[in-house]
């Protein structure tokens, strides 16, 4: 009997800014309750926001939402979202950590504090996702995440509220896929189905 | 392939300013370590971690400013209002049944938490009866902190948080503003000693009856961690309280049922009688 092969993905990373709170809602409703990878979600917010965007996420998606603690394991099916007033990191070994340290372009959490971290911790097995956004973070930490063999996803601009941060994310890295909003979560769940192919590469079909 | 070699190098120039400057960062969080050495590298001027170990052991001002890079100190006033609002409200209250209040701020950066308790107790009517013991692994942010400076930037958000944090006097009262500065008042100074010390090998401060380690044991590994809370324990009277950053908590550690969390998420907590 041979072994199950392991997936290829470990974990997909997602960040969002301006119109995050519509786009979240979304894609995490599309995707289904036993997804098979965690999901580690940077949104810009305001340093004294509460767990608001936590519950109207948990409320509206079947996956399980939780703001990140520390030392947490990334579990499947599982959303993580960045506290306020807080960068989110990913330890060697795929746990979670957080950081008080300065805001990164004038962000804290700063979407490339955790791609750039989560791209040295997963290599390869990552999946990062850059969405609507009025700015420019992000796109640092997506070319990191190329670099190390991850796939880049980017919202089609013209399809984004605030098209700057795919935009920028774009000019920064050669993406692998460009797609509007309603077609992300599909490529998602194909990404996430994978199996790692001990002979060939596995080839993202457009 | 190239980033596993970086992790490496890491881990041995770690152990090399472990055993030639006794600073110990091996238990840290890799993750943000990585991040800032990574910064220190591309300011430094050289290559690689390789390349700077040869010198960084051999010339203390460069171990220097990897110092002053590996220790973030970034801070504020009555930083997360709430946290300070629960301390005036439920805390003081048993502070105030003691003669004299001895406080440690463990990882107190550049002095801002200090400060801000201060203000706290001269308006809860506890001045001249406390002592503050502000300490920190970095000596050049002990030296700013003495100096009472804070930043003029800021002074909008930190009059804003301590408003917030139930504040009952005029912020602008505790400070002089001189060009781009801004000076505590020396009231709030006189009874707080800044020193040096390691959470990661220094040992406890007798009879505290409160200790605030916010925002510092986040990048610590779980060892380490755990070191610093049974330092945090010794220190502590029965009765005591703990203060920690609002994303820390005492859940699932050892200690955890020997403290009782004043309100619930407050990251206060009180150390039990017996
Ligand atoms: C983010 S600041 C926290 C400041 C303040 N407590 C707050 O919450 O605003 C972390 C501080 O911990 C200090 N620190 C780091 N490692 C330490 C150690 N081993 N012993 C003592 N202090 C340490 C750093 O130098 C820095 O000033």
């Amino acid at each position: 009997m041979s072994k199950p092969t392991p997936r290829r993905f470990r974990a997909i990373v997602i960040g969002v800014s301006t119109g995050g709170v519509q786009a979240l809602q979304t894609l995490l409703s599309e995707l289904p309750q036993d997804f098979p990878l965690p999901l580690l979600i940077v949104q810009h917010i305001s340093p004294d926001a509460d767990d608001g965007l936590v519950r109207l996420l948990g409320a509206r998606c079947t996956l399980r939402v939780k703001e990140a603690d520390e030392q947490d394991e990334t579990l499947p099916g599982t959303v993580y979202l960045a506290p306020p007033n807080y960068h989110l990191l990913v330890e060697s070994d795929g746990r979670l950590a957080l950081s008080a340290d300065a805001p990164v372009s004038y962000a804290r959490p700063s979407i490339d504090v955790l791609f750039e971290s989560a791209a040295d911790a997963f290599g390869p097995a990552l999946i990062g996702v850059v969405l609507t956004g009025a700015n420019f973070d992000g796109s640092r930490g997506l070319a990191r995440i190329k670099r190390q063999g991850g796939i880049a996803i980017v919202q089609d601009p013209a399809d984004a509220e605030a098209p700057q941060m795919p935009q920028a994310a774009l000019a920064a890295t050669a993406v692998d896929q460009v797609l509007s909003l309603a077609n992300i979560a599909g490529m998602l769940c194909t990404l996430a189905g994978e199996h790692a192919t001990p002979t060939k590469e596995t080839v993202v079909h457009a | 392939m190239g980033e596993d070699i970086a992790n490496l190098e890491i881990r041995l120039l770690l152990e090399g300013v472990h055993q030639v400057y006794g600073y110990d960062f091996r238990d840290y969080a890799e993750a943000s370590i990585r991040r800032r050495l990574t910064h220190w590298l591309a300011e430094s001027g050289f290559e690689t971690f390789s390349e700077a170990q040869s010198r960084l052991l051999r010339d203390r001002a460069v171990f220097e400013s990897l110092l002053a890079g590996i220790t973030v100190n970034v801070t504020e006033m009555f930083r997360d209002p709430a946290f300070f609002r629960i301390v005036r409200e439920q805390v003081v209250p048993f502070l105030r049944t003691y003669p004299f209040v001895k406080i440690w701020h463990a990882g107190c950066a550049t002095g801002e938490e200090a400060y801000s308790m201060a203000i706290l107790l001269e308006e809860e009517g506890l001045g001249g009866r406390y002592r503050m013991y502000a300490t920190d692994i970095n000596e050049a942010v002990l030296q700013k902190a003495g100096e009472g400076v804070i930043p003029i930037t800021e002074m909008q958000r930190f009059t804003r948080n301590y408003q917030k944090s139930g504040g009952k006097s005029s912020f602008a009262d505790y400070y002089t503003a001189r060009y781009d500065r801004a000076i505590v008042a020396p009231e709030l100074r006189k009874n707080i000693v800044f020193a040096p010390h390691n959470l990661a090998t220094d040992a406890e401060f007798g009879e505290m009856h409160m200790v605030l380690c916010r925002n510092v044991m986040i990048y610590f590994k779980a060892a380490l961690k755990e070191r610093c809370l049974k330092l945090f324990d010794t220190s502590l009277l029965p009765g005591g309280f703990l203060c920690l950053g609002l994303k820390e908590t005492l859940e699932n550690r050892k200690l955890g049922e020997r403290y009782e969390e004043l309100a619930p998420s407050s990251r206060i907590y009180r150390k039990r009688y017996v």
